[in-house]
């Protein structure tokens, strides 16, 4: 780097002798001698800093590559000179170094600004053995290992806690930036950084196996999966540069013939051409920015599987959430415990604790949690579950039934009104007397409603709510959520089916994205042009599954991930723009012959140069 | 089966789409992609061929930039 640098300068400054030698001749020497003079400084100059070039293009040529950009190079400074255009032939040669040289730094700086962005993978591992402490890689730690994690330590492994309490910093995994308190048996994953207390810690998974390396694995491979615009590069090159050498040859022969003019002209011309007949700002800028952009959603807790999906994400105009665990928090707490006259809240709650404590259904386990006591079992003597309806318990010397609304219509209750609530009610009848009720509801994500305006905001056109709930629950939750389409009492393969119907009634272009937890509906996010799996951190299958995982469960997240893209894709039209607008610009005045062959050079470079700069932005 | 390799000093893009073209062209090869900003290359190839096709790899790699050393990884 630092020799080629050192090269670029000699040759420049002897470019400049040559040429203020040639303006104000010092010595009062022979002009003719002068000329001399200039010309062996000129190649002097021009094989300094182009030798390798045109030495590449040799090479190159027997190996049978010829539109190579240093053989394209060579023709036309080669050609500069044949045709006596000297300092063209040298600055061209010179300017074309210069900007590799750019470019070369701006890639390397570019590469290291990413892999920073991403300098989560652990050094090392603090693996305890008896009572030593031996630093080893963390490839070597076997599972069941017991791992020392020190203050300012990243957690090298995933695994579960055995000593110790500390707040750690899972920003890197998730972008959350507030730190997180963890304590004895809590599952600690690779990647987040202990922040003050020392931790011992159980490895559960391999190296391989780990948070760390899967994040890392799945970003950094992310740009082998190409975007359509990639593709439309690629292929557009093949054919732009054999077109571009094409038009030389023509602007070198025909016109001359035709209108027998001065020959050296439209070669001059010609050559030009060649000047801007690499794609290298285009194929270059392009991938950069797509990886920048990914590598600025990874920061924030969002992982991008490859490129395709975060060009594919900014069109996304239909977007469909399934509600549990994605808009609602999909854990279950009593809400409210409404008590009839002759019993008190308390006393309904435990009595209702104690009628369920036989049951593993997700509402029981929640009313066990609500009432929080130990259950004393010689005090049921009794309890029978009635299928779909609820349960019928003696406990002491009464009868408790918990269940809906039909259990108490077959235990024929009076004056039972059906109560209206997001959630499930369980009804509750001492002695066949209705007691009360118990409200269990899913309580919607805090930044849901935000979630849902930021996406209607990033130029999503339909916002649609899927759930195998019933439809009072699924209407409550969309009061405070204003989606635009909801349907309720869906099972797993009903949404795949509104899926699939969603997808034939929308237009080609528009994308639709499904939103899940990725917990039971991996078959919906494969069959969404974009699945996005939430709350992926430690869930295998949800990174398994999707094609963007948010790291975090906050579905505004999603809002962010369409920003992050659409800024990418629009940095990537830039590119594309700017480098087409400028090189059919200088096509089109070099053939004209109002553009020499230094501004050609200053415009190719100069594009590649600015396209990776702006390509940057993405990373932001 | 699948194979990657860490493309060392990998200093142009365009180099990087002849590669992965060039690579794609190999009998044997039945996917290749090359990341120019990671420097990594996927390889796909039939099962059995492996040999044949890395020696071919490192062909087409030196013949487009010689200047570029395939590391497996």
């Amino acid at each position: 780097m630092k020799k080629r640098l050192r090269k670029i300068i000699i040759a420049f400054i002897i470019f400049l002798i040559a040429i203020l030698i040639g303006k104000i001749n010092f010595i009062n020497i022979d002009e003719n001698v002068l000329t001399i003079i200039q010309i062996v400084l000129y190649i002097l100059s021009y094989l300094i800093v182009g030798f390798e070039v045109v030495k590449k293009a040799v090479v190159n040529i027997f190996h049978g590559e010829f539109f190579d950009e240093n053989f394209l190079m060579s023709i036309a400074t080669i050609g500069a000179f044949a045709i006596k255009e000297f300092p063209e032939a040298v600055a061209v040669m010179l300017f074309y170094q210069v900007g590799e040289y750019f470019q070369s730094y701006a890639v390397k700086k570019s590469r290291k600004s990413i892999a920073s962005l991403m300098d989560i993978r652990p050094d090392y591992a603090n693996v305890k053995q008896d009572e030593n402490i031996e630093k080893k890689s963390p490839e070597e730690v076997k599972i069941g290992d017991t791992i020392v994690v020190k203050p300012g330590e990243k957690v090298p492994l995933d695994g579960i806690i055995i000593e110790g309490t500390s707040m750690v910093d899972t920003s890197a995994l998730t972008g959350e930036s507030v730190p997180r308190e963890v304590k004895v048996n809590d599952t600690i994953l690779s990647g987040c950084i202990n922040l003050n207390g020392v931790l011992e810690m159980k490895v559960e998974k391999e190296f391989g196996e780990s948070t760390v390396s899967k994040i890392l694995d799945l970003v950094e491979n992310a740009t082998n999966k190409k975007a359509k615009t990639e593709n439309f590069i690629t292929k557009f090159s093949k054919y732009y540069t054999p077109i571009v050498v094409f038009l030389a040859l023509i602007i070198a022969f025909i016109p001359p013939i035709i209108t027998k003019t001065d020959m050296l002209d439209w070669v001059y011309r010609a050559l030009t051409f060649l000047v801007v007949s690499c794609p290298c700002a285009l194929v270059i800028s392009v991938p950069l920015s797509f990886f920048s952009g990914i590598g600025s959603a990874s920061k924030k807790g969002i992982l991008v599987k490859g490129s395709n999906y975060l060009e594919l994400l900014s069109k996304t105009e239909i977007a469909v959430f399934d509600k549990t665990g994605t808009l609602t928090k999909g854990v279950f707490d009593v809400q409210e415990i409404k008590n009839e006259d002759g019993i008190s809240a308390e006393e309904l709650l435990e009595l209702s604790a104690y009628c369920e404590s036989y049951s593993n259904h997700p509402i029981s386990i929640s009313i066990q949690k609500a009432y929080g006591k130990d259950i004393d079992k010689k005090r049921i003597i009794d309890s029978q579950e009635v299928a779909g309806k609820g349960i019928i318990s003696r406990i002491d010397e009464k009868q408790v039934a918990c269940g809906n609304i039909k259990l108490m219509e077959e235990l024929h209750l009076e004056n039972i009104q059906p109560v209206d609530g997001i959630g499930t009610v369980v009804y509750v009848a001492i002695n066949k007397q209705y007691a009360g009720y118990i409200l269990i509801s899913d309580k919607i994500k805090e930044d849901a409603p935000k979630a849902i305006q930021e996406l209607k905001k990033a130029g999503v056109r339909q916002t649609v709510m899927l759930t195998g709930d019933n439809k009072e629950v699924a209407e409550k939750v969309n009061q405070e959520l204003k989606l635009d389409d909801v349907y309720s009492e869906l099972l797993p393969i009903d949404k795949v089916n509104k899926v699939e119907e969603l997808l034939k009634n929308k237009k080609e272009e528009a994308k639709l994205a499904f939103i899940g937890d990725g917990i039971n509906d991996a078959p919906v996010l494969a069959r969404a042009d974009i699945g996005i799996a939430m709350g992926g951190l430690g869930s295998d299958a949800a990174i398994e599954a999707a094609d963007i995982v948010i790291m975090t469960d906050e579905p505004s997240k999603i809002a962010t991930a369409m920003k992050i893209s659409r800024k990418t894709l629009k940095i990537v039209y830039q590119n594309i723009s700017f480098a087409l607008i400028v090189k059919i610009g200088v096509l089109i005045l070099s053939a004209f012959g109002l553009a020499s062959m230094w501004s050609a050079v200053f415009a190719d470079v100069g594009v590649t140069v600015l396209a990776v700069l702006n390509s940057f932005r993405a990373l932001k | 089966m699948k194979k990657n390799y860490i493309l060392e000093d990998l200093d142009c893009a365009n180099c990087a789409l002849k590669i992965e073209e060039g690579v794609k062209n190999i009998e044997g090869v039945t996917a290749c992609s090359v990341s120019f900003v990671t420097e990594k290359m996927i390889v796909e190839i039939e099962d059995g061929k492996e040999k044949e096709v890395e020696k071919e790899i490192k062909q087409v790699v030196k013949k487009i930039e010689p200047d570029t050393t395939l590391r497996e990884v």
